[in-house]
């Protein structure tokens, strides 16, 4: 591992396109997710309380229009992205070079996954 | 019978070992993977349990329950200080990296970080914890 970081980081990749397009879009959705889950945890824990987010109160509050719900799919977006291309150089770092393949393939399904089952309730839960 | 080498073993004390020697480069990177993994795995579950309201609200009236008691309050300030933290020093990595001349000042963007982490932080843990003694 020696080299490959510095104080700022990891050094933009040099050599294969898909580790540069990944080094920008972990730094992109870092700036837009800056804003987006920090804004996202004052509202959840200091203007709103955890006890009062019921089903309800996200199906008739918070989701009661077409801005929040696509702020909201933004976010996910954007952190399914982040996250998971975070974890994605975690795996490159240690995983033993036998499980890699599979152990990607497998991080990518569950992002498949999880986007699938994020989009379905924030873009079509009734708002009542 | 192994040969003796000229070359003198150098000498560690015991302090020497117990002496961290990586510099705040190194702690800043340590911490922002270790909170970037336990993000990581909170999505996980955040997309999950959300998904719940659509598919089984009862079951996310449940989960949220566990959230607003007092155990989940403190995860939930841990959340929040793995959060902030990877957020400032995230930025201060994109700034890093986007401008290199900043790195000079890393340092300085460092303790600009753990300034703010605190100023922030501190305020937003008590509002988070109150209900805990507010209830009782």
């Amino acid at each position: 591992m020696t080299g490959r970081y510095s104080r700022s980081g990891r050094p933009r990749p040099t050599g294969s396109r898909a580790d540069l397009r990944a080094w920008y879009a972990v730094r992109i959705t870092a700036l837009a997710l800056f804003v987006l889950s920090l804004a996202h945890f004052t509202m959840t824990h200091f203007v709103y309380d955890p006890a009062q987010e019921t089903s309800a109160f996200i199906a008739q509050v918070r989701w009661n229009s077409i801005l929040m719900r696509l702020l909201d799919w933004s976010m996910l977006v954007a952190v399914l992205i982040h996250a998971f291309l975070g974890m994605r150089t975690v795996i490159q770092d240690y995983a033993p070079a036998r499980a890699r393949r599979f152990a990607l393939r497998g991080l990518y399904l569950l992002a498949a996954v999880l986007l699938v089952l994020g989009s379905n309730v924030v873009l079509t839960l009734p708002g009542k | 019978m192994l040969k003796k080498t000229s070359v003198p073993r150098a000498r560690r004390t015991l302090p020497s070992y117990l002496t961290y020697r990586g510099g705040e480069g190194m702690i800043a990177w340590a911490f922002h993977r270790i909170s970037g993994v336990a993000l990581w795995a909170f999505v996980i579950l955040h997309v999950v349990d959300i998904y719940l309201v659509g598919g089984d609200p009862k079951a996310y009236d449940t989960i949220l329950k566990i959230y607003a008691s007092p155990p989940g309050r403190v995860m939930e300030t841990l959340l929040g200080a793995a959060l902030f933290y990877h957020a400032l020093n995230g930025m201060r990595i994109v700034l890093m990296d986007f401008w290199p001349s900043l790195t000079a000042y890393h340092k300085l963007l460092w303790r600009f970080v753990w300034i703010t982490f605190f100023l922030i932080g501190l305020p937003g843990a008590y509002i988070i914890l109150k209900p805990i003694w507010a209830a009782a």
